[in-house]
């Protein structure tokens, strides 16, 4: 009597561990085909001599890409997204390792209370909140339609996060290096220059791909300041390639979307195996 | 992703006892120097609209015409004017059910339930659910919006294609379901990655003893998990909430239409603002939604730091 009971309970358990295991699989089939549905075409369609919206076996071609490349206003888009792009990181690699030494290393009164409240402002005030009064005050100072009001913006948005992220990366390295450097009679720039940079390089790089793949999706910032499509980077023509004409160039929607996504696609994911998790989020829109 | 531990309310590093040693030899007033040009572009470019935004919201300002070059203060009139407005409270309603069902709701949960289902796996399951994931979240919004307009599109897309729907308009038939989805899409990655690193630290040892205890998948869930991770799901809200709550994205898939169905707050102010020429107005509503950013930051560190405390 007892074993029955036993022997059933066994039963049970198994037709309940095979159905979670069926939901289980089916769960994780349906996620995967929700994600990956919208991205078959970026993957088809490029690749098609008769690109159409639906997904299917490509008509294989390679020239939907030199349709790209033929293209002025594709290229130069790509271009300026590589202006702006490295514009950026230029500029908040340099000031935001400056401000980053100087906050780790040396006690200035109300460092902790000025980071954190940069870093809560930062979150804040995002592009979309201040898309108003930044557009006219970019307006006042005779810089609208520039590049250069694109790049001054965003830096302005990611400084905060960038000091934040150096600051911790430059508390963790150790003093000893610079203070043997200065023991032997080295120049705080001395210092500066060649021990605190090739130390910092790691934590450089990390956030200089950061900027880089923040900057090229910023779709918001470009949009609003820049009127005159030579200027324009690939973020916002891609915009203007299927909101413009009455019927859109599928040719070359398709392959312009794969050559400005691969970049990015390809750091994230060589990043993310690299550095984990930290990677993520920052000013999306 | 280091505005997590930086916001997470109550997750403040502790401080080592070590002090700070200007061991290059930098000095106060050169690093002073040092952090002056950060703090000048900061300022100007975030800090200043920020600010400047109270005052901007109070006059007549408008893109072209007299306003433009001699604008008037008018006072709380632009307040006046949007609260006044059914479209401002439509956007404001509409808002809210994007923001709670899209991220707070949506993103949070399929990203948790992502991330405890992939847990255990190992090798080519896990890279990709978490590699697809990933991907939605990294391809640049104007190229996503696009392959969503293809996936909907009304005689070819995908969707109607698989489901033989031929001919339905998704995007006009139900457009702020399709932007709610849409923003599921995009945003889940973020919480999946936040909650894969927040089990990856609850202690083996406290989920083996629940199962010896005889405790099921649930149990393990809400007596084991859930209050190891309390920290990751607050900052994981505030974030999603003050993301979701300032994406522009959706209207890159339906500009806010087909009407004003899916004007979202930040779209709301861009098309009063900029299309629409009425910048002093803009600013008004802007200044509203930098307000409501900054209840929902201070609402969160006030949780936190009750947890903290107690």
């Amino acid at each position: 009597m007892s074993t029955e009971i036993a022997s059933s309970d066994v039963g049970k358990r198994q037709v309940k561990r095979f159905l979670s295991r069926i939901g289980f699989v089916a769960f994780l089939t349906l996620v995967s085909l929700f994600f990956a549905l919208p991205m078959l075409w970026l993957v088809t369609a490029p690749f098609d001599a008769n690109p159409t919206m639906s997904v299917g076996i490509p008509d294989w071609t390679l020239s939907n890409f030199q349709r790209v490349f033929e293209n002025p206003q594709a290229m130069r888009a790509i271009l300026n997204s590589l202006i702006i792009g490295i514009g950026t990181m230029v500029l908040v690699v340099i000031l935001g390792a400056t401000a980053s030494y100087a906050l780790s290393r040396v006690r200035i009164p109300g460092r902790d209370a000025l980071l954190y409240s940069l870093l809560l402002l930062s979150s804040i005030v995002t592009g979309t909140a201040a898309m108003v009064p930044t557009f006219q005050l970019i307006n006042v100072l005779g810089l609208i339609n520039t590049q250069v009001a694109v790049i001054l913006v965003i830096t302005g948005g990611l400084l905060p996060t960038v000091i934040f992220i150096l600051k911790d990366f430059m508390d963790s390295m150790p003093k000893s290096y610079e203070e043997s450097a200065r023991l032997y009679g080295a120049k705080p720039f001395q210092i500066l220059m060649h021990v605190v940079t090739p130390v910092a390089r790691p934590g450089i790089a990390f956030v200089a791909i950061w900027t880089i793949v923040q900057v090229w999706a910023n779709f918001l910032v470009p949009f609003i300041l820049l009127r005159s499509p030579e200027l324009q980077p690939a973020a916002v023509v891609m915009h203007t390639f299927y909101t413009e004409s009455g019927q859109a160039d599928l040719r070359l929607i398709s392959a312009f979307s794969l050559l400005y996504s691969l970049p990015v696609i390809l750091i994230y994911f060589l990043v993310n195996r690299k550095f984990g998790f930290r990677f993520h989020g920052g000013i999306k829109s | 992703m280091t505005q997590v531990s930086a916001i997470a309310p109550g997750k403040a590093k502790p401080r080592r006892g070590r002090r700070a040693e200007d061991v290059a030899g930098l000095g106060k007033a050169r690093a002073s120097l040092f952090v002056a040009p950060s703090l000048l572009l900061i300022g100007m470019f975030l800090i200043f609209p920020a600010v400047w935004t109270v005052y901007l919201g109070m006059t007549d300002y408008r893109l072209t015409g007299v306003q433009a070059v001699d604008p008037q203060f008018v006072g709380f009139a632009n307040y006046a004017e949007a609260l006044g407005d059914s479209s401002f409270w439509h956007s404001l309603r509409i808002t809210l059910i994007f923001v709670f069902v899209s991220g707070v709701a949506g993103q949070s949960l399929l990203g948790f339930a992502l991330a405890w289902a992939v847990r255990n796996l190992k090798g080519i399951w896990k890279a990709i659910v978490e590699g697809l994931a990933l991907a939605a979240w990294v391809i640049p919004s104007s190229v996503v919006a696009f392959l969503w307009i293809a996936m909907l599109d009304r005689r070819n897309g995908t969707l109607n294609t698989l489901l033989q729907t031929d001919g339905k308009a998704w995007l006009i038939d139900n457009p702020l379901l399709w932007i709610i989805i849409f923003n599921i899409w995009v945003g889940t990655a973020f919480s999946m990655q936040l909650f894969s690193s927040a089990l990856a630290a609850v202690p083996p040892s406290q989920l083996e003893s629940a199962k010896m205890a005889g405790a099921g998948g649930w149990q393990q869930l809400r007596d084991v998990v859930l209050p190891n991770i309390k920290g990751h799901l607050l900052t994981n809200t505030l974030l999603i909430t003050l993301w979701t709550f300032n994406t522009f994205t959706p209207y890159l898939l339906t500009a806010g239409g087909p009407g004003n169905s899916t004007e979202i707050l930040s779209v709301y102010i861009y098309k009063t603002a900029i299309p629409g020429g009425q910048l002093g107005l803009g600013a008004a509503i802007s200044l509203i939604m930098l307000l409501i950013n900054l209840v929902v930051a201070l609402f969160y560190l006030r949780v936190g730091q009750g947890r903290k405390s107690s």
